[in-house]
């Protein structure tokens, strides 16, 4: 089982949810969230004392899949996040060692 | 002789200058921190319960009541004593004395309110409520009487001042002008980011400000006639072409047109036609409004370079504003208008923006000295500011014990 993470757009959330209901995907959480990378931020006025606001607002996904999914997950949010410009975000996988639905106890690809 | 409509009129004027002080409340509460938004609006809305007390006890005698030497009513007053239901023989004789005594009890409200803005986020609450105290009965109370009690002394004088540019605005900023350079700066201030939390917020408050002015100004005529219908023109005209005043101002030196900095722009408006409202055209208050939003742009932009921690603007919007309103009365008054004014400078007498000026400064002076004394006092006696701690958790939980948002 592998847990993908993508930081992307907000607006791009919902184009990305539904490539991953397309796939299958019957579950995942979103965060909103606050970063940067290369995009940095943005100035912000008030009374026209300037503020540099660092931190861009960003969604979070992260979906739980069995393995031979991944690649499949990845490339829905590659296509469906990008919009070509700086601060389209990030992907990262990682292991995850067990999953249980709390519901039932069932665990492993069952349970998620 | 009671009037119906002229009673009807002022009675409606008042409750909307009462609604100016909520309005203030969000006005300023959105242009804070989160930390502190219910402590910001907390202020005036204990201000309103305070000074209602203060005035039904001795503020209204101390600023309206039988003249002392030019210089303040007595306290023959005292508990509305002989404030009764037929007209007072020296003020608005067509409604019921309680009718003039609530209309202005509402503007005596609003005042130290205003003050507020400049130590938001700061100030301790108890010494904020004996600070009120002090400053109605002592500074607003006399300066009240001079220019609008019978026999005040600046009156006399022949000073223009229709809904309180001097008395409300002038006094306020200069006020708040005493309190930043007494009450030390915010923690951080210059390095840590001071973004407004919520400006919808400060937009609804814009919103039921102008509204509320409309009470202010037009109210202040006093009966339901032409002169009411010229400063509630006046005054709408002059908050649309300072808020687009502001708006330009800001757009060609910061390259950006704000919500903030039309809405600013709009109170800045309403602050500059307040002393004028009754005595001039509807093109001059176009003038007085425009000028307005630009100034008092270019006021807040000198703050941030001067280094005073004036939180939320009192003294470059209300100060700033409420002086330029005071001198262009001097300039744009004409008896075209109002027979009971004067000409100003534009209108052949130039005698007028003298008394103007004078009218400012003497006001000035005298508040700005009364805060700084009052300020020093408190500050030796009960401290002015909450501990760095409490600044750093917020006014909401640690003067109040409230959250105002809770996730």
């Amino acid at each position: 089982m592998k847990k993908i993470e993508a930081i992307i757009k907000p607006f791009k959330l919902e184009e990305v949810k539904e490539g991953l209901a397309e796939l299958g995907i019957s579950g995942m959480t979103v965060s909103e969230v606050k970063g940067f990378g290369r995009q940095k931020g943005h100035s912000e006025i008030y009374r026209g004392a300037e503020y540099t606001v660092d931190f861009v607002p960003k969604i979070k996904v992260e979906v739980v899949v069995d393995g031979n999914m991944v690649d499949k997950v990845i490339k829905v949010i590659l296509a469906q996040a990008k919009t070509g410009q700086i601060g389209d975000g990030k992907v990262f996988v990682r292991s995850i060692e067990n999953a249980y639905r709390i519901r039932t106890g069932e665990e492993g690809r069952k349970a998620i | 002789m009671i009037n119906a409509g002229d009673t009807a009129f002022v009675l409606v004027s008042s409750a909307l200058v009462m609604f100016m002080t909520p309005g203030l409340a969000l006005f300023y509460g959105g242009m804070v921190r989160t930390k502190n938004v219910l402590a910001t609006i907390m202020q005036s809305l204990t201000i309103i319960g305070l000074v209602t007390v203060i005035w039904v006890l001795w503020g209204y005698s101390l600023s309206f009541g039988p003249d002392v030497g030019g210089v303040v009513g007595n306290l023959s007053w005292f508990g509305l004593m002989d404030v009764g239901l037929s007209p007072s023989p020296n003020y608005a004789s067509t409604i019921p004395h309680q009718a003039f005594m609530i209309f202005q009890g509402m503007f005596a409200i609003i005042t130290p309110a205003l003050i507020t803005g400049a130590f938001a986020e700061r100030m301790k609450f108890s010494t904020l409520l004996v600070f009120i105290a002090l400053w109605s009965t002592l500074v607003y109370s006399p300066l009240a009487h001079w220019v609008w009690g019978s026999g005040g002394w600046l009156a006399n004088l022949g000073a223009l001042d229709f809904a309180g540019g001097t008395v409300v605005h002038i006094s306020s900023g200069a006020s708040a002008l005493a309190a930043v350079l007494i009450i030390s700066k915010r923690k951080g201030y210059g390095k840590e980011q001071f973004i407004p939390h919520n400006l919808p917020m400060t937009l609804t408050g814009t919103a039921i400000l102008w509204f509320g002015w409309f009470g202010f100004n037009a109210g202040s005529a006093l009966g339901s006639n032409g002169l009411a219908a010229a400063a509630f023109v006046n005054t709408h005209v002059a908050a649309a072409t300072a808020s687009l005043g502001w708006m330009f101002a800001e757009w060609i030196h910061h390259g950006k047109p704000t919500t903030l900095g039309a809405a600013s722009g709009a109170v800045a408006g309403l602050v500059a036609i307040t002393p004028a409202a009754g005595f001039v055209s509807p093109v001059s208050a176009l003038i007085i409004g425009g000028l307005a939003g630009v100034l008092c742009y270019g006021a807040v932009m000198a703050k941030a370079k001067l280094g005073y921690d004036d939180s939320l603007d009192v003294v470059g919007i209300h100060g700033v504003g409420g002086t330029w309103g005071a001198l262009a009365t001097g300039l744009f008054a004409s008896t075209v208008v109002n027979a009971d004014g004067a000409n100003g400078l534009f209108f052949g007498n130039p005698g007028q923006l003298w008394i103007q000026f004078l009218s400012v400064i003497v006001t000035c002076l005298f508040t700005f000295t009364m805060t700084l004394a009052i300020l020093k006092v408190l500050d030796l006696i009960m401290g002015l500011k909450v501990s760095e701690e409490e600044e750093i958790r917020g006014l909401d939980v640690t003067q109040h014990s409230e959250a105002g948002y809770s996730f």
